[in-house]
């Protein structure tokens, strides 16, 4: 049987928009349908199905205590130090109890719990909005619960920042590779135009470490799995009173707080 | 038809390369933001949209307008708008042809712009409004061609356009309903957060699109043979006074909600741009020329002797619109975003740069408008008489 070339060219183009349309629509139907990887997991590496972290605010002393735990994440995941306000990009950094919990505070409330400095960072929340409005799955919750960024397929739309309301997300708006200062090469830097945040090291639980915060915290941070009734962020939560950043949003915050 | 568009006056041919001047101005410096990157403009970490979406979200509402002009003609065959019904559709074309631009202007990584089609996400609502204003761009270029070209050949519309007429009208309130939900979904952003969003963003849009028809309908009198006719303008008036009332009504209730509830998240926004916060208060002039324009425009709309003259609407849509522009595309988005979620403010002014390729994109749509009101005005004027029989073309210039 021969096909004349209109009938060729029918059959072609009619099984080349089947198969992108299925491609698409399996895309939509089946989500986080295949997990690509190009090597075997490492199997010292940390698995856990919810991962969740305690800061103990009452380790943190001095100066120091919170610029170490902010410099070695900033360090090894190569974030810029741009100087300005409007264009820096953090992804742990210090707030004061008025700023990181608004309408907690009082009028009558010591000085010293108004401004005393708390860490934040991404709460990898359970039900997180950036995810809900992005719109290439450029961000997505991984089946551990982190909340992951895959910057080369950010669109840099800034839905995300707008989602967001505990303000935990950064935009490239220049090239923040001038401002590098010490390159990690094991760490992928970023261009401009793209959002980023913190992934609760998700480098490092692949290769069995705890995040860089918690090895410098000396303990202030506590970081384990939430589904597993014996890890250590478990049993702070059921002995001690923690509280979480906007837990009336119902985003489900996994950052929990000890304050005293 | 297009081939009317090549031939014109030399004020339309002056009128073409002053907008291409201004096009050229704004695509220069989008080449420096291309370039640089978003950092050129006066966004920030704490402000993260600003002139480029509000822009967007104001043109969504006048291209949705369209269909406070569609509507009572096709569903109630009011004929005065016969006249008209191409007027409106072809401003919608313009307007969906700049949201779109202005988001395209608005990425990070505008390369990665297909991105949103590699990887359709329906749980996002940015998807949707991708959807729907492509959708309601290609149905107003299908529908105001298809009618024009009927009315050049003397023949009724055919058949099949009907179906797609009446799809365009019930798709033009959903392109602004999903453009609310783009705000009005988010936890945290309390300024956005209200369930009359999407009324609100409607009724602001079906005041601020007829009034910009108003105008255009003047300024196609004025300087062409097409009339666009006395009682449409007049009708096209109420319209505006209706919408604008309820527009206006809309805001008090966001303040009564705020206010006398006194929840502070609610009352910051509002406190920012109308009075100014902790010192801050760059927007606060910006929201009271706004205000003080929607009192004119409503002075002027209500009263039915200065609604009658054309000479006093005339000053009315134009204080409409630019309220609401002022409302809508400055002080809706980054109100949303002051103060930030840790109650600190950062403000926002548009940088030149940033202004200049705003300016290019309102460029490229009024070329688009230009071009096809040439094309439309021309049909017109050749068939001398609309399609109940009277003239439409002036008798004498």
């Amino acid at each position: 049987m021969s096909i004349n070339r209109r009938e060729f060219l029918k059959i072609a183009g009619i099984s080349t928009i089947l198969a992108i349309g299925g491609m698409s629509a399996t895309n939509v139907l089946k989500r986080n349908w295949l997990d690509a990887s190009q090597v075997l997991p490492d199997p010292k590496a940390l698995i856990g199905k919810k991962w969740a972290m305690v800061v103990n605010m009452t380790k943190f002393k001095t100066e120091y205590d919170y610029k170490r735990v902010i410099n070695a994440c900033h360090r090894i995941h190569n974030v810029p130090d741009i100087g300005n306000p409007k264009r820096e990009i953090k992804w742990i950094w210090e707030e004061t109890f008025e700023h990181a919990f608004p309408g907690q505070e009082h009028e009558y409330m010591g000085e010293n719990i108004k401004h005393q400095p708390f860490l934040v960072l991404c709460n990898h929340c359970d039900n997180p909005a950036c995810v809900r409005v992005c719109p290439t799955k450029a961000t997505y919750k991984r089946s551990d619960g982190i909340v992951m960024m895959d910057m080369h397929r950010c669109i840099g739309c800034r839905f995300c920042m707008a989602a967001c309301p505990f303000g935990a997300r950064s935009f490239n708006w220049i090239n923040p590779r001038p401002f590098i200062k010490e390159e990690n090469k094991e760490f992928p830097t970023r261009m401009k135009g793209v959002v980023e945040k913190c992934t609760f090291c998700y480098e490092r639980l692949a290769k069995g470490l705890k995040p860089a915060c918690v090895e410098e915290s000396n303990g202030g941070l506590i970081f384990g799995d939430l589904e597993d009734p014996e890890s250590d962020v478990r049993k702070v939560l059921h002995s001690s009173y923690t509280i979480r950043r906007k837990p009336e949003l119902g985003t489900q915050p996994k950052v929990y707080y000890i304050i005293t | 038809m297009l081939e009317t568009a090549l031939k014109g006056s030399r004020k339309y041919w002056g009128l073409i390369i002053f907008l291409l001047a201004i096009i050229s101005a704004g695509f220069i410096s989008y080449l420096y933001q291309f370039r640089i990157g978003l950092g050129i403009t006066g966004m920030s970490r704490d402000v993260s949209w600003g002139f480029y979406i509000g822009q967007f979200t104001f043109l969504v509402g006048v291209a949705a307008a369209a269909v406070m002009v569609v509507l009572p003609y096709y569903l109630h065959n009011y004929k005065k708008y016969g006249r008209i019904a191409v007027i409106a559709e072809f401003l919608a074309i313009p307007s969906v042809i700049m949201c779109m631009l202005f988001i395209f202007v608005d990425m990070g990584q505008p390369l990665r712009v297909l991105n949103v089609l590699l990887h359709p996400t329906p749980n996002s609502v940015m998807f949707f409004d991708m959807v729907v204003l492509s959708g309601y761009l290609i149905l107003n270029i299908l529908c105001g061609w298809t009618v024009l070209g009927a009315e050049r050949k003397g023949m009724p519309p055919p058949a099949w356009i009907k179906p797609f007429i009446y799809i365009a009208i019930a798709w033009a309130p959903s392109i602004h309903i999903v453009t609310a939900f783009l705000y009005a979904g988010l936890p945290g952003r309390h300024l956005w957060l209200t369930a009359i969003m999407a009324a609100r963003f409607l009724a602001s849009a079906f005041s601020s699109g007829p009034s910009l028809i108003i105008i255009l309908c003047l300024i196609v009198r004025r300087f062409t043979n097409f009339d666009p006719g006395k009682e449409a303008i007049q009708t096209l008036g109420k319209t505006v006074t209706y919408a604008m009332i309820i527009n206006v009504l809309f805001l008090g209730f966001e303040f009564f909600t705020a206010f006398y509830s006194t929840i502070p998240g609610h009352m910051h926004p509002f406190d920012y741009l109308y009075t100014g916060m902790e010192g801050y208060g760059k927007l606060v002039p910006m929201m009271w020329i706004s205000n003080i324009l929607a009192v004119v425009a409503l002075a002027l709309l209500i009263n039915p002797a200065t609604r009658r003259n054309e000479g006093t609407l005339a000053v009315a849509a134009v204080a409409t619109f630019f309220s609401l522009w002022i409302d809508k595309g400055f002080g809706l988005v980054v109100g949303g975003f002051v103060p930030n979620p840790f109650e600190r403010i950062t403000e926002y002014w548009p940088t030149v740069p940033e202004a200049l390729i705003t300016l290019g994109v309102w460029g490229v749509g009024f070329l688009v408008l230009t071009i096809l009101y040439k094309v439309a005005v021309s049909v017109k004027e050749e068939v001398v008489y609309d399609k109940y029989g009277e003239r439409q073309v002036k008798l004498f210039k």
